[in-house]
């Protein structure tokens, strides 16, 4: 099963994710944390781990929120999203290496 | 009959056409329509007589005078040269600019503003060549219009694909597949990691595989690869037929069986049947992919026809959520600069004028969507950082030789070409620079991709290094 964009590369380092989360705070974006069980279609919407984080401008605690994400739900995809209000789209989806 | 005295009322005869269409001083208005076109007369025809004559030729006039011209208001009707500028580095021809009121022209009807601008005036005597460059559709006609039926946000989250272009793939031997050996060759592409493939412009609907089976197997094949892989997919079902009645049959097929796109082709087909098909499609919600069979032979020349920006305005006031616009980097015709102009004019909101684009008008397209910029034609592994570079995230790059002919089979032509838009993708993200390191990044991703890794090697030499025809018009350095 695959989950979108990035999911035909290795899996990210944490390294890596720093710098699409970087990338994502840089476009301006918005950051959002998402989850849903792995080896399931998930369908257009995953679960919302909190509220996007808006206005947030820190890779670290965008980051922290998803640690705290996978920590909450184990065996979950986790992803960093970027939601591009101007455009009224998904700027980018960041997946996490599974726990 | 009776005689009517000289000194009033209608005079008969022929008047020089800039007595009344040349108009320099002409404040142009917002509602205007503008055109640019570039004019080769024949010898002895002057610049300002012959912008007229196309001003005239293309609106109200003809070449004598009529008495019903009185019964009118000419003044308000009429198209008018107002500028004529040098082409650079050509002496033998000019550019002309002519406004044309808005009432000249049918609501919402791309075929009306086309047989007005580019009909009869095309064959005129006392000009050798003509081309139409650019056209300025005023927004108040633009919002006449149906435009894309979803546009690039609507099928983003529709296919669930964000944040990178899309991949597509058509499907080869062109011509010859059987229905069920078709679907195969689907099934691989889409199960090896691409969104989309794409039936060939010319597979309609031959002996060898009629429609109605082909658009069955194939929706096996995307049913059998969403449900391996869990991404959603999509083949463009091409409902270009012999007339509108079948175009219409083959769609509503394609929509029973739940299919997500489907495909025309806009010049071969018309553009009456390409904006009906449109508005069935946003009626209906199937995306429209369009491809671009004969255009070629309308834009190519540099002096006369039909320049390809003018047709990609027209499609997207006609409606599609894809158009072919060249690679730049492939097997066919596309200056960079050209290319990057128009598929900005495609997919942005509101386009400024830019002649080092070839962009003669601002374009403001008000609230229409975009629509995707598609790359195509001889195009492979080695071209994705450019690609990307010059295309950005909202394009479909197909790789139709390029997936299939991988030495392994489609699946895995298609997982190294997902592989390389990825990894592309992440590198532009992390602010490398694409075309200067394009290579490294490649060779990085293909350590852990051994279908990237046969593909580099196979397409390693392939290179189309030849000068464009259709230049933009600059003086030479």
């Amino acid at each position: 099963m695959k989950s979108g964009t990035f999911s035909y590369l290795p899996p990210m380092t944490p390294q890596q994710v720093r710098q699409q989360v970087e990338y994502l705070l840089g476009r301006g974006w918005s950051p959002a944390i998402e989850h849903t069980a792995a080896g399931r279609v998930p369908g257009s919407y995953w679960s919302m781990w909190k509220l996007p984080l808006f206005g947030e401008q820190s890779a670290d605690r965008v980051i922290a929120e998803a640690e705290a994400c996978r920590k909450a739900n184990p065996g979950h995809l986790v992803r960093v999203i970027g939601y591009d209000n101007r455009r009224q789209t998904l700027g980018a989806e960041i997946p996490l290496a599974h726990a | 009959m009776a005689q009517q005295s000289a000194a009033v009322g209608y005079h008969a005869g022929v008047k020089a056409y800039r007595q009344t269409y040349w108009q320099p001083d002409y404040a142009v208005k917002d509602t205007d329509l503008l055109a640019c076109f570039k004019i080769t007369p024949q010898a002895g025809v002057e610049r300002e007589e012959a912008a007229a004559a196309v001003a005239a030729e293309s609106s109200t006039g003809t070449w004598t005078t009529v008495w019903t011209d009185l019964l009118t208001d000419l003044e308000h009707y009429k198209g008018r040269a107002y500028r004529i500028e040098d082409v650079p580095g050509d002496p033998s021809c000019f550019y002309a600019f002519v406004a044309y009121p808005i009432d000249l022209f049918e609501e919402g009807s791309v075929v009306n503003v086309f047989t007005s601008l580019v009909g009869n005036v095309f064959g005129f005597k006392a000009i050798r060549a003509l081309r139409l460059e650019d056209v300025r559709f005023p927004i108040a006609y633009v919002m006449t219009c149906g435009g894309p039926p979803h546009g690039i946000q609507v099928e983003r989250d529709k296919m669930d694909k964000y944040g990178r272009p899309l991949l597509g793939c058509t499907i080869k031997p062109k011509l010859g597949l059987s229905a069920k050996n078709y679907g195969r060759a689907v099934y691989e592409c889409l199960r090896g990691g691409l969104d989309f493939t794409k039936d060939d412009e010319n597979v309609n609907s031959q002996p060898f595989m009629r429609w109605r089976d082909r658009f069955g197997f194939v929706a096996e094949a995307i049913r059998k690869a969403e449900a391996e892989t869990g991404e959603r997919k999509g083949h463009y079902l091409n409902v270009t037929a012999p007339t509108p009645e079948q175009m219409y049959q083959r769609a509503e097929f394609a929509k029973s069986l739940g299919m997500p796109i489907i495909m025309h082709d806009f010049l071969t087909g018309g553009f009456c049947a390409n904006t009906g098909l449109a508005n069935w499609c946003r009626e209906n919600g199937v995306l429209l992919h369009i491809h671009r069979a004969m255009h070629a032979v309308i834009d190519r020349d540099r002096h006369h026809g039909i320049h390809f920006r003018v047709l990609l305005k027209a499609l997207r006031l006609s409606g599609g959520d894809h158009l072919h616009t060249g690679t730049v980097v492939g097997k066919l015709e596309g200056d960079r600069q050209a290319t990057l102009g128009w598929i900005d004019l495609l997919r942005e909101r509101c386009v400024k004028e830019d002649r080092s684009r070839g962009i003669f008008f601002d374009q403001d397209w008000g609230s229409m969507p975009g629509a995707f910029a598609v790359a195509s034609g001889g195009i492979h592994v080695w071209h994705m950082p450019s690609l990307l570079a010059i295309f950005g995230d909202d394009a479909v790059f197909q790789f139709g030789g390029g997936t299939l002919g991988h030495p392994w089979g489609n699946a895995a032509g298609a997982a190294a070409n997902r592989v390389a838009l990825e990894a592309c993708v992440e590198a532009r993200n992390c602010g490398r620079d694409l075309e200067r390191e394009g290579k490294d990044i490649l060779v990085a991703a293909a350590k852990v991709s051994p279908e990237l890794k046969a593909a580099m090697e196979t397409w390693k030499e392939i290179k189309f290094e030849f000068d464009v025809v259709d230049k933009l018009d600059t003086v030479a350095a």
